[in-house]
């Protein structure tokens, strides 16, 4: 049923009927508002779960992980420094294969100290293990959740999920939401049957010394069951798209792509912007077409190969930086076109909650065209 | 698509302003979508909030700089800040205040004035002019039903808070129905 | 060996793992000395020293590492470490 709520209550809402048993949590701006709204929930009975309190983020996160190797669904959320100090306890969850799913309200890092949104904080936690996906709006920043947890939880994948939805701009933001029934995600979503748990009658130990024998295969193997989320996403989307109208089954999301010259690529509640930016230049005669990828881990390498076969340009926007490097989306897509003569060009914008708007989108498009790209996008520079 | 700018300071209920008004306007059936830009968190300081009205779906997310509506909780805020930036032609701005307000609005703008401040001590006994301003906001530009409203403060508030806050409201949208 | 889903593994035992032919120096137990104090049982970090039925402590070779602590601590020096055949 669509109901108008905020951002934050509706992950809550979608976090509790996903019925975690475990909830693990220490709140950070902009991510609070969702843990304060689980914590009502457990006081006043609407939510069966253990809200376990801690005193910091690696905390939360270690809780999560000693509740999930008992075999708890489990759920955590944070955001910016908070998750940088999970950062150790993330390669663990992952490399125990733990499926931990956890919103991230994503927020920029500090040094400055900033609340506002940008996704360096999830950008720096891309080579931990975790699925990562990116909401666009509040819609599918729920829905995100129910397919994390069937993912997270196939027993061909294994692997721990961020659900990474921008911070203020979808966490704080009052929007209209179809809201699925408890009885839908039931449906959707049946009860966590771990393959292995930590049991005393049944001892078992996790996440062991590796020797060099080792160590390596161990790797594999998760990079394996990352390869094989690809799959199980593909099938956990369609069968959310038969269930309730809504289908996730692809990994990136093509929107007036099909003729494009300009394809924009990008990650997030920007894409929302980006569409309106893409119609006003439709109307005036410009072919733009946005890839959004939806899925950044497992790494959609092949559908954006695919989707982009005929554009004669791609603008990747990035809200993350890797200093002395470029954007991450932007390295990782011109990885997937190696070999093709497409020019990829990458824009760093929008770091720290600096507003992106149409006209940022337009700009983008006519530098694209004249051929300047790898660049910070929308710099002050009177205060250089 | 319509826009709103709210105007305020920390503490003076901006944000909440915009959920209940984007709240009731989507009992109205419209799209709506309401989202704070929030600066310094502390008391006092100024603080922007933003509804938007639509038929189909928002997708757009950055903030509002061509509002059709404008309203300023505190008319101290017209000096620190340039509250009319943008508005559209036609567009309809109001100012709480009880003087007459000594700044120039772009001309084709409407101009309300009202003094929410006294209504909010003289109905709820508190400064707190959110509610009263969004009584004349329905009043002002119809995006809101009044009916709607009191749902929305209904909704959000307890028993005798709510009836104060509702009762805020309706003297404000009276007024302003009234030629304020 | 296949690996354990996030190397996870059963648990096993110390004594499947026999240390005794880490060794280099055996302990030599002489009964005269002996005052059945114990001590040398209490001390062995690995725990092999076993009582025998006539109250006399005896190490077991499979998994004594040949650390000499049970010589060092003996009140009555009656254990010798002496370099074992190989």
């Amino acid at each position: 049923m669509l109901e108008i709520t905020e951002g934050s209550h509706a992950v809550a809402k979608a976090v509790k009927m996903s019925r975690p048993q475990v909830i693990a949590a220490y709140p950070i701006t902009p991510q609070t508002h969702i843990v304060e709204a689980l914590a009502d929930m457990v006081a006043d009975c609407e939510l069966d779960a253990e809200y376990i309190t801690v005193e910091s983020e690696f905390s939360a996160l270690s809780a999560c992980l000693g509740a999930s190797a008992a075999g708890s669904r489990t759920y955590s959320a944070t955001t910016s420094q908070g998750l940088a100090l999970m950062f150790e306890v993330c390669f663990n969850v992952s490399g125990m294969r733990l499926p931990v799913v956890m919103t991230i309200a994503n927020r920029a890092l500090g040094a400055p100290l900033s609340i506002w949104n940008d996704q360096q904080d999830s950008i720096a936690l891309r080579d931990s293990g975790w699925l990562q996906f990116y909401a666009e709006d509040n819609q599918e920043a729920t829905d995100l959740h129910y397919i994390a947890y069937k993912v997270a939880e196939n027993p061909e994948v294994l692997l721990p999920a961020f659900v990474c939805f921008d911070g203020f701009i979808l966490s704080h933001t009052y929007e209209p939401v179809d809201m699925l029934s408890q009885e839908d995600v039931d449906r959707y979503l049946p009860a966590y049957k771990p393959v292995q748990r930590l049991d005393a009658d049944d001892p078992i130990s996790m996440g062991m010394y590796a020797t060099p024998e080792y160590y390596l295969e161990f790797r594999y193997e998760h990079d394996q069951a990352m390869k094989r989320a690809r799959n199980a996403i593909n099938k956990a989307g369609k069968e959310f798209g038969e269930m309730f109208g809504r289908d996730y089954s692809a990994l990136v999301e093509g929107y007036r792509l099909e003729d494009a010259d300009t394809a924009i690529i990008a990650m997030g509640s920007l894409c929302g912007t980006i569409k309106d930016a893409i119609d006003e230049m439709r109307s005036a005669g410009k072919k733009v077409g946005l890839l959004k990828i939806r899925c950044f881990r497992p790494f959609p390498a092949e559908e954006i190969r695919n989707a982009l076969s005929h554009v004669k340009r791609v603008a990747v926007l990035d809200k993350n930086v890797s200093v002395g490097a470029k954007g991450a989306v932007a390295i990782e897509v011109r990885d997937a076109l190696y070999g093709k003569a497409l020019p990829v060009l990458g824009y760093v914008l929008g770091l720290g909650g600096r507003d992106v708007r149409i006209s940022d989108i337009r700009n983008i498009v006519s530098l694209a065209e004249s051929g300047k790209g790898d660049q910070f996008y929308g710099l002050r520079t009177e205060v250089l | 698509m319509r826009e709103l700018r709210i105007h305020g300071r920390g503490g003076q209920g901006s944000v909440t302003a915009a959920e209940l008004i984007a709240v009731a306007a989507f009992e109205g059936g419209v799209y709506a979508q309401a989202f704070p830009a929030f600066g310094v968190e502390r008391r006092g300081a100024p603080v922007q909030a933003f509804v938007r009205f639509n038929d189909q779906a928002i997708r757009l997310r950055s903030q509002v700089y061509e509002p059709d509506y404008i309203i300023v909780q505190d008319s101290t805020l017209i000096r620190d800040v340039n509250v009319f930036l943008g508005v559209k032609p036609g567009g309809i701005v109001i100012v709480n205040s009880g003087k007459k307000v000594d700044a120039s609005v772009p001309a084709g703008v409407r101009l309300i004035t009202i003094d929410a401040t006294s209504i909010a001590l003289e109905v709820l006994g508190l400064p707190i002019t959110n509610t009263t301003l969004m009584g004349a906001f329905a009043a002002a530009t119809g995006e809101i039903k009044f009916s709607a409203l009191e749902n929305a403060l209904r909704n959000r508030f307890r028993g005798d808070l709510a009836d104060k806050n509702i009762m805020a409201a309706k003297k404000a949208y009276d007024m302003v129905q009234g030629g304020a | 060996m296949a690996l354990g889903i996030g190397c996870s593994s059963r648990p096993g035992k110390a004594p499947n793992n026999k240390t005794g032919s880490w060794r280099v120096f055996k302990p030599k137990f002489n009964h005269e000395k002996c005052t059945k104090c114990g001590m040398c049982k209490t001390i062995c970090p690995e725990g092999c020293i076993e009582e025998s039925e006539d109250e006399f402590f005896i190490p077991n070779e499979s998994y004594c590492k040949g650390c000499g602590l049970c010589a060092e601590e003996c009140p009555s020096d009656a254990i010798t470490m002496e370099q074992e055949e190989k």
